[in-house]
């Protein structure tokens, strides 16, 4: 027998790490606590700060979860830590939402992910939109302050850090198609479908 | 927009990284009881200072200087404290108690590991960093602030008293 370090019971670590990284969020060490959520559009990776909500992400269009956090730690910081029970109140309105029993977010939104200027304006006139009704690209491009940028705006809505609680699915192209979505169009079609706008002519392609 | 840290991996991937071998070190040099504290307050620290840091930081060395100077301040109190009643229970495991059971494991090493608390502080630190740890002598003496021979010093005459009571240490490396 030799100085060997010492036996750990399994999950031990895990766990004190899940409850140091609990605290660090609760206790505001952390800049931004994450979490995973399930979904029926796929799994989110939703992420807040003191602020609120800074990030809705399907992981499987963002390269994961890993790339999802990187992202976060260039752009913001890297004082990311795991903290589902930090992100309860998003978890519940997101769960009521895609279970059709809620029609408006009251989440405060953090909108340091999204550009200044003009993409910021474009993404607050969009979450004006209520529930079950549609806009344009137009129309959100005119409500930023530049009725003719509506393919800038349509590139504004595709860099959307905090999709679905910020509805860039609600934005439809002038002459009633469906427009592009970042999260694929069936994601976008299944969102207006939750809305109430699923079987609408207007909605074909 | 904050100050971005470029290179450094989100604090979680940090802490999955590095949670076990702060684990091990901590109750080798603790005991179980005070580990846990000292784990969650040596990954604090971490994440407080975290964007300080240089992202060519050897991550792992720096996070074992921290548990080390949280495990030096926790027995500079108990040295204060008349009765350190909290440690009476301390790895008191019997040996064969079976793990996976969801009781700790027995620690074989137990004794031997208590042994080295009771060591002078800088044998101590030294011998958790290097055995339970597992930091090279170049990596202890950048934790300790002194210098690598004094590290290889402090741990052969903490090794030679534990080998006064027990045969089968290892000799010094």
């Amino acid at each position: 027998m030799s100085l060997r370090p010492p036996d750990l019971v399994e999950g031990e670590a895990a766990s004190l790490a899940a409850r140091t990284a609990a605290r660090a969020a609760e206790e505001g060490v952390a800049e931004i606590a994450y979490a995973l959520i399930d979904a029926p559009v796929g799994r989110i990776v939703a992420a807040t700060t003191t602020r609120g909500l800074l990030r809705l992400a399907y992981e499987l269009d963002n390269g994961g979860v890993d790339a999802v956090l990187d992202a976060m730690a260039r752009r913001l910081s890297p004082r990311i830590v795991e903290a589902p029970a930090h992100l309860d109140d998003v978890r519940r309105e997101l769960d009521e939402y895609f279970d059709g029993r809620r029609r408006e977010f009251h989440l405060a939104l953090d909108w340091r992910l999204a550009r200044p200027g003009f993409t910021r304006r474009v993404l607050e006139a969009t979450v004006r939109i209520p529930f079950g009704a549609t806009s344009t690209y137009r129309d959100v491009a005119g409500a930023a302050g530049s009725p003719k940028a509506f393919r800038a705006a349509g590139g504004a809505l595709g860099s959307n850090p905090i999709p679905i609680v910020v509805p860039c699915h609600r934005v439809l192209a002038s002459d009633g198609g469906l427009g592009g979505y970042t999260g694929g169009l069936d994601r976008k079609q299944l969102l207006l479908s939750i809305e109430g706008l699923g079987a609408g002519e207007q909605l074909t392609l | 927009m904050a100050r971005t840290a470029a290179g450094l991996p989100p604090f979680q991937r940090f802490l999955d990284a590095h949670r076990e071998d702060v684990l091990r070190f901590l109750i080798a040099s603790l005991g179980r009881h005070d580990a846990d504290d000292a784990f969650q307050d040596t990954f604090l620290s971490a994440l407080r200072a975290y964007e300080r840091l240089r992202p060519d930081s050897n991550l792992r060395a720096w996070v074992l200087t921290i548990a080390h100077r949280k495990a030096l301040d926790i027995h500079r109190a108990r040295g204060r404290r008349p009765l350190p009643v909290a440690e009476l229970d301390d790895d008191v495991t019997p040996v064969g108690g079976a793990s996976g059971d969801g009781a700790r494991p027995p620690d074989l090493d137990g004794d031997r590991w208590e042994r080295v608390r009771e060591l002078p502080p800088r044998q101590r630190a030294v011998l958790t960093l290097r055995y339970a740890a597992d930091l090279t002598h170049a990596e202890i003496a950048i934790a300790l602030r002194c210098s690598e021979e004094a590290a290889r010093r402090a741990a052969s005459d903490g090794l030679k008293t534990l080998r006064e009571e027990h045969a089968d240490v290892p000799a010094p490396t």
